[in-house]
């Protein structure tokens, strides 16, 4: 069974149709990576993942998104759960302005965890797995937002796997960074795929070549071409697809 | 879109097309040499060997380029990569031209044994191949790849008949033997000349499909 399975999916805001008919298989342990142009809608079905577009107004979804096998829309699934279990980080590292360790312990903490041995081993598996632990073990009072942001967005991952998630979704995650900070958090999410399910939208070709199992091309709403990563990028079925990647568009 | 890259792509175009001229011409040199006893030609031919190995080096590092600063995917991909491997078996061609220009030197000083006739057709239809092959890069044209593939066993069989003859003539006068083997190794020359031509046209198969070419269906 796939970790998310998205059947029959439609997403209008009022009367715009933004996602149109989406059928799509994410498996467990692997990476894919939405691509496509401004307003083409992947990071609006990123955001129905997780359920983040409840919270826009005049937002209506049909169809069925699957979490193991359980519609993350139903009215009896809890949407506290869900959020903890399908985890986001932003294109815009987003620390909370406190320290370093309030940051990583928030989610723990909000989760109900008070012991202070408990936490402090959750922050340090979190930094060490967010490959951010040996920068900041010795700073870990300091104020999150006073550190790089290439930093900032290893922070915040390792705020989003404090909580002990399944599905990450990154939205762009290394758009703000500079290339080395852009190699580490590619290296890092290669390693997070060996426990967690991945799913990152970005608008870097060369980036989605270089860390997805899978590539999924969205044009006005729609999924053109949804494949393996090195079929996408060599030989492309969809003539959309091929226009798209080698920069023909328009 | 992208104007500055398909600008690119076109003067690689051009590069391989030239590559593929110079070659061309060696080979009719080549021959044109050997059956008349043209020694001078031969020279030139011997000679000219170099510009063919400057320009696979200049397509050679105008792809490396291309590579570095367009990171190209799909068809762009394969095209660049496709140029890269076909221009190793257009410089071998060169080289095998060459070849049969250094046996033609040696062998011009005494008369042949007999009237060459096989050999001018299979350079006919190895010249007709490396053409081929280099059209089918430039139109991107499955059909001429298609072509340029089955005429190489016309060339095959050329040799074929081409060696028969020369194990013929050994048997009648051992005297013939020196001569008939520099020919036999003019013909095999010509057959690898076509089977580079096949390599070349399978290149082009694998830019158009982005599979390689597994034998005729």
């Amino acid at each position: 069974m796939s970790k998310i399975s998205v059947k029959n999916m439609d997403l209008y805001y009022g009367d715009f149709h933004a996602l149109k008919n989406i059928n799509m298989e994410i498996e467990s342990n692997e990476i894919t990576a939405f691509i496509g142009p401004s307003g083409c809608g992947k990071s609006t079905l990123l955001k129905s993942l997780n359920r983040m577009n409840d919270l826009v107004e005049g937002c209506k979804i049909t169809g069925d998104i699957l979490l193991d096998g359980k519609d993350i829309y139903a009215s009896n699934f809890d949407i506290n759960l869900l959020r903890k279990r399908v985890g986001m980080v932003f294109q815009k590292p987003n620390p909370f302005p406190m320290s370093i360790y309030d940051n990583i312990a928030y989610g723990p903490r909000t989760h109900g965890i008070k012991s202070k041995s408990k936490l402090d081993d959750i922050v340090e598996k979190s930094l060490r797995n967010a490959a951010i632990w040996n920068e900041v073990k010795n700073d870990l009072k300091k104020n999150a937002l006073r550190i790089s942001g290439g930093q900032q967005q290893r922070i915040c991952i390792a705020r989003a796997l404090a909580v002990d998630p399944e599905v990450l979704l990154m939205d762009e995650p290394t758009s703000a960074l500079d290339p080395i900070s852009t190699a580490k958090i590619e290296d890092l999410v290669h390693e997070l795929k060996k426990d967690y399910t991945i799913v990152m939208v970005t608008h870097n070709m060369q980036q989605a070549t270089r860390v997805s199992d899978k590539t999924a091309f969205f044009l006005t709403g729609e999924v053109v071409e949804f494949g393996k990563t090195e079929d996408i990028f060599s030989v492309p079925k969809d003539k959309r697809t091929e226009y798209y990647i080698t920069g023909r568009f328009g | 879109m992208r104007n500055k890259f398909e600008e690119q792509l076109e003067l690689l175009n051009n590069d391989l097309i030239e590559m593929g001229n110079l070659i061309e011409s060696s080979i009719e040199a080549a021959v044109t040499a050997l059956i008349e006893r043209n020694v001078e030609l031969a020279k030139r031919v011997v000679d000219g060997d170099k510009e063919v190995n400057e320009k696979e080096k200049e397509i050679e590092s105008r792809c490396l380029k291309l590579l570095l600063r367009q990171q190209p995917v799909a068809k762009d991909l394969r095209l660049i990569s496709s140029a890269l491997k076909m221009i190793t078996d257009m410089e071998r061609i060169g080289d095998q031209a060459q070849d049969i220009s250094e046996i033609t030197i040696r062998i011009v000083q005494e008369k042949y044994f007999k009237e060459l006739v096989h050999i001018p057709k299979m350079a006919k239809e190895t010249i007709k191949m490396v053409k081929g092959s280099i059209d089918a890069f430039v139109k991107m044209d499955l059909d001429l790849v298609l072509e340029v593939i089955r005429n190489d066993d016309k060339v095959d069989e050329l040799f074929k008949i081409i060696k028969e003859e020369l194990i013929e003539k050994i048997r009648e006068d051992i005297q013939y033997s020196e001569q008939a083997i520099d020919l036999l190794m003019i013909a095999k020359y010509f057959e690898r000349i076509g089977d580079h031509s096949q390599n070349i046209a399978e290149w082009v198969y694998f830019a158009i499909t982005g599979e390689h070419y597994k034998g005729l269906k």
